[in-house]
């Protein structure tokens, strides 16, 4: 876009007093939080498109409360984000909204991260003043990765879109009508998708938890460490959660250049080897049919020396080489030069061609 | 002198149908070919099925046409068949015990049909039948004579507004439309509930106003959004639809112009929130039916995210008449904002009920009394429900107001989906708020929170008050959901879904106080509020309150007093309606 262009599409706008500039195409909440302005907002989500389903981040355009993850920045928009007026109907929302939650953060896994929490102790709402029937759902998911607790499900429907509209697999949706509204697998079976935890990710309650990490350490309890993810060579940026020298949760960080905070089900779910007794820990070389734990020196010597010797005798197409998908492109450039070079054959694959 | 001629028209809508409407003509066909009438008359009879004609607690309704003397009868069954051919046909003395009777003349005479002329008058599977009355010659004079602009500023000058739901300004909305740059255009015809009338009477007039509407913004695809349960409504649409193709009223060069456009059903199931544009439309697109956040417009970003008109066929059934006649005609019927007649479904506790088409404007009144020819069995008028589920109470005090979009909006209510349930002294108020939110609890889509949990807060709380556990802290409760709502909502039917409390509170606020601070329903309809017993002066020991009770909650001998158990008794009330001697008090 030519300089020309960009300032015709420039608006200006007034937020609590502070005139503005913005694009034309931004929303009012994009506008603001840039501008330092927070709106409380659940079913908003950067990743996912506007659906204005919560109301929680009202604002009031031109004296109008009208939602602010939905409504464009126009020129001259006079916007206010925390009268009394605004104030009121948000609180009213989020009393709405907890009148329908199990309200149990004392063992809720999403505490201390948990955004309706947030908002609840924000509001200093305790009871909400519109109590009433909660829905109950006694089944619970069968599934290994994602733990569904529906009754702490807001509706926000963020796990819906971001499953449809990023991941492209579209696994859940609405089902029902009214208070009954449920997020579902179709015709309530268990959830049986990817398991990309994308859904997890999102969810602003406790509704979406992964199973590996229930019960394994409060969120502020926990010290995190950023790595790259070892399962393949795209590479992802992880954060390890760390509790008692044991990692108890992987996350992304969401501004990650690689992959924006969007995980793959071995990536997110895929840790407990690392601290699986199974694991191997050293080289193994066999003798008289039997596994011997050796050194790293002693057993590149000993494939070393094998190779030499399979080539001398029965020439350098005897021996092939076969990579892993989890080397990075470096890794495997090498690799391939490897046995080009020093082996001296072509004989060389990769597992993802499989 | 000529042969006589005999027409039999035969109401074969839904409600006709419903009614043995089918029967009843194979019985006049039948009877008259076996006895041979034909040649005894010395003329043919032609036969006609018609759509309804909006009297449907009259159903079946039959005209016999001989010599142009038109002679309607009313609830007629096969076994009344014969002596209808043979007294009336045969012999010229029409039956008069069977002829409709003064309501029949009072409900339709009152009323002012614009879109509903033609239902019940015409055959809706005859494309002669419509071309006889003008049928698409406005549409052949738009395509052929008139510029798309000019369509639009005629729409426009007539002042035809939505009859769906808001009374948007229609020709306003084609030109926000045919504006926009970006191509392809749609048009969208909800087929709704109340429309079922107009489809099932008079399909080729929905067809033509799509067909005007789709060459007016420029348009080469429309749609009928209708629920596929709406058997012969989507049947007779389907015929006119293959007619006008094989006319060539549709298709290609239409006309003989470079103006293509065809029409497509899409087909929708139970759900109340696809009468809501962006709903509709994600229907369409085959989605869960949730409203879509507004702005942006269907007429900037609609349909497949094109630009695209909505309207409901009541409105498209107007647009030939209105292209026809021209839009000072039309702007000369209704008040000075709401132009035109709008179609009701005058229900409830009125005498006359059906479906009936008043000019904008008319009072309360007039529809009640007039044409709805009062309360039945001449119980005290209480309120009317204006606007469907999410409209406003009109109580009698207000009964003398006119009807257009201003006046209804300004007591709360909407001219909405059209309905019109009339309540009498035996409704009780919180009762009905009550229904009308459960209704919509259910049809909510879940999206939204104030609607989704509000609603269903409300319903609580009201049904708190009915069981007879209400406390006046609810009622502040109700008044404060009702303002969250009201201006937080996504849709219109969150936003729209306290206004049977509102409006029922503000005029029957007594009523809501008695049901909490006395424990009394005014009315006695609520049960936890009411007890049934025995009057022993009057009461003279008959026996048959004993024996409708389906509890055996009373005893007694035979000429002696009876005695009723409160314990057993579950407040049925067939007690109280059996005694002949008063002697059951309801308290």
């Amino acid at each position: 876009m030519s300089d020309f262009e960009a300032k015709k599409d420039l608006v200006t706008l007034r937020i609590n007093g502070i005139t503005v500039q913005a694009s034309s195409g931004e929303t009012v909440l994009t506008v603001a939080r840039r501008t330092g302005i927070d709106i409380p907002a659940l079913c908003h989500h950067p990743k996912i498109s506007s659906s204005g389903a919560c109301r929680v981040c009202l604002v009031e355009i031109n004296g109008v409360p009208m939602t602010s993850c939905t409504t464009h920045a126009e020129d001259k928009m006079e916007v206010i984000t925390n009268s009394p007026y605004i104030e009121h109907l948000r609180r009213d929302m989020i009393d709405l909204i907890l009148s329908d939650h199990p309200n149990d953060c004392m063992v809720c896994q999403k505490t201390g991260e948990c955004e309706l929490q947030e908002l609840a102790y924000k509001y200093g709402i305790r009871n909400p003043i519109f109590s009433g029937e909660r829905r109950i759902y006694s089944k619970k998911d069968g599934n290994p990765f994602i733990d569904r607790d529906m009754e702490k499900c807001i509706l926000c429907g963020r796990c819906i879109k971001i499953c449809d509209e990023v991941q492209g697999v579209g696994a859940i949706d609405f089902a029902y009508k009214g208070f009954d509204t449920k997020v579902c697998p179709p015709f309530e079976k268990d959830l049986n998708c990817e398991f990309c935890g994308q859904c997890v990710m999102v969810c602003p309650t406790g509704a979406l938890t992964g199973k590996a990490w229930i019960g394994k350490g409060r969120y502020w309890k926990i010290q995190e460490v950023d790595t790259t993810c070892p399962y393949c060579g795209i590479g992802c940026n992880i954060t390890l959660h760390i509790s008692d020298n044991r990692i108890v949760r992987v996350t992304s960080p969401e501004d990650s250049v690689v992959n924006k905070g969007l995980l793959c089900v071995k990536g997110r779910f895929g840790y407990e080897f690392v601290s699986s007794p199974d694991r191997l820990k050293t080289p193994l070389i066999r003798k008289d049919n039997e596994l011997h734990p050796a050194s790293w020196e002693e057993a590149l010597s000993y494939a070393a020396k094998r190779f030499l010797e399979i080539k001398e005798t029965h020439g350098p197409d005897a021996i092939a080489g076969l990579s892993s998908a989890r080397c990075t492109t470096e890794d495997n450039y090498l690799f391939q030069k490897f046995i080009r070079v020093a082996i001296g054959t072509n004989n060389v694959d990769h597992c993802a061609r499989l | 002198m000529t042969d006589p001629t005999i027409e039999i028209k035969v109401c074969l809508g839904t409600s006709g149908k419903a009614s043995g409407g089918e029967d009843v003509l194979r019985a006049f066909k039948k009877f008259i070919q076996e006895s041979g009438i034909e040649a005894r008359v010395g003329s043919r009879c032609s036969y006609k099925t018609v759509g309804c004609r909006g009297f449907c607690s009259k159903d079946v309704l039959v005209d016999v046409i001989v010599n142009d003397q038109k002679t309607t009868y009313q609830s007629v069954k096969p076994i009344m068949v014969e002596k209808i051919v043979t007294d009336h046909i045969l012999n010229g003395n029409p039956v008069p015990q069977w002829t409709a009777t003064e309501d029949y003349d009072s409900f339709h005479d009152k009323q002012y049909k614009i879109v509903l002329g033609p239902c019940g008058e015409i055959s809706p599977d005859s494309l002669d039948d419509y071309l006889k009355i003008n049928g698409y010659k406005a549409a052949r004079k738009a395509v052929t004579k008139m510029l798309p602009d000019d369509v639009i500023s005629v729409v426009i000058n007539s002042g035809l507004r939505g009859r769906g739901g808001s009374g948007f300004l229609t020709g306003k909305k084609w030109e926000l439309c045919r504006k926009q740059p970006e191509n392809p255009h749609y048009i969208i015809c909800n087929v709704g509930e109340v429309n079922r009338a107009l489809a099932e009477g008079n399909p080729h007039a929905i067809i033509e106003g799509l067909l005007i509407g789709g060459y007016a913004i420029g348009a080469e695809k429309g749609y009928l959004y209708i629920r596929e349960r709406y058997h012969i409504s989507v049947e007779r649409l389907r015929t006119a639809i293959i007619q006008a193709k094989e006319k060539g009223f549709l298709g290609t060069n239409i006309f003989g112009s470079d103006f293509s456009f065809d029409i497509e059903f899409s087909f929708g199931t139970e759900a109340f929130i696809c009468g809501e544009e962006t709903a509709l439309m994600e229907s369409i697109e085959g989605k869960r039916a949730m409203p879509r956040p507004r702005p942006p417009f269907p007429a900037i970003k609609g349909l497949w995210g094109k630009p695209t008109v909505i309207n409901n066929a009541e409105t498209f059934s107007n647009i030939p008449m209105i292209v026809g006649k021209g839009a000072e005609w039309f702007s000369s019927i209704g008040t000075e904002k709401s132009k035109g007649t709008k179609v009701f479904t005058l229900t409830g506790k009125v005498k006359n009920n059906g479906l009936v088409e008043i000019p904008m404007g008319m009072s309360l009144r007039d529809i009640v009394y007039g044409i709805g020819g009062g309360i039945e069995g001449g119980k005290e008028l209480k309120a009317v429900q204006v606007g469907g589920p999410s409209g406003g109470l009109i109580p009698m005090s207000m009964i003398n107001m006119g009807l257009d979009y201003e006046s209804l909006s300004k007591v709360g209510s909407i001219v909405g989906s059209g309905g019109m349930v009339v309540f009498d002294e035996e409704d009780c108020i919180v009762s009905v708020a009550r229904f009308f939110l459960e209704f919509l609890q259910r049809e909510s889509c879940g999206k939204c929170t104030p609607c989704r949990v509000g609603t269903k807060r409300m319903l609580e709380l009201l049904t708190k008050i009915t069981e007879g556990k209400g406390e006046e802290t609810d009622l502040a409760r109700l008044d404060r959901l009702s303002a969250i709502m009201s201006v937080s909502s996504l849709c219109g039917l969150g936003r729209t879904a306290p206004n049977p409390f509102i409006t029922s509170f503000n005029h029957f606020k007594s009523e809501y106080l008695a049901h909490i601070r006395d424990r009394k329903c005014p009315a006695g309809v609520c049960k936890a509020l009411i007890t049934f017993s025995i009057i022993e002066e009057l009461c003279k020991g008959c026996g048959l309150c004993k024996r409708k009770c389906p509890t055996k909650a009373i005893t007694g001998e035979v000429k002696k007093p009876h005695i009723l158990d409160a314990d057993s008794c579950i407040k049925c009330g067939a007690c109280y309606k059996a005694c002949k001697f008063k002697a059951i008090k309801k308290v």
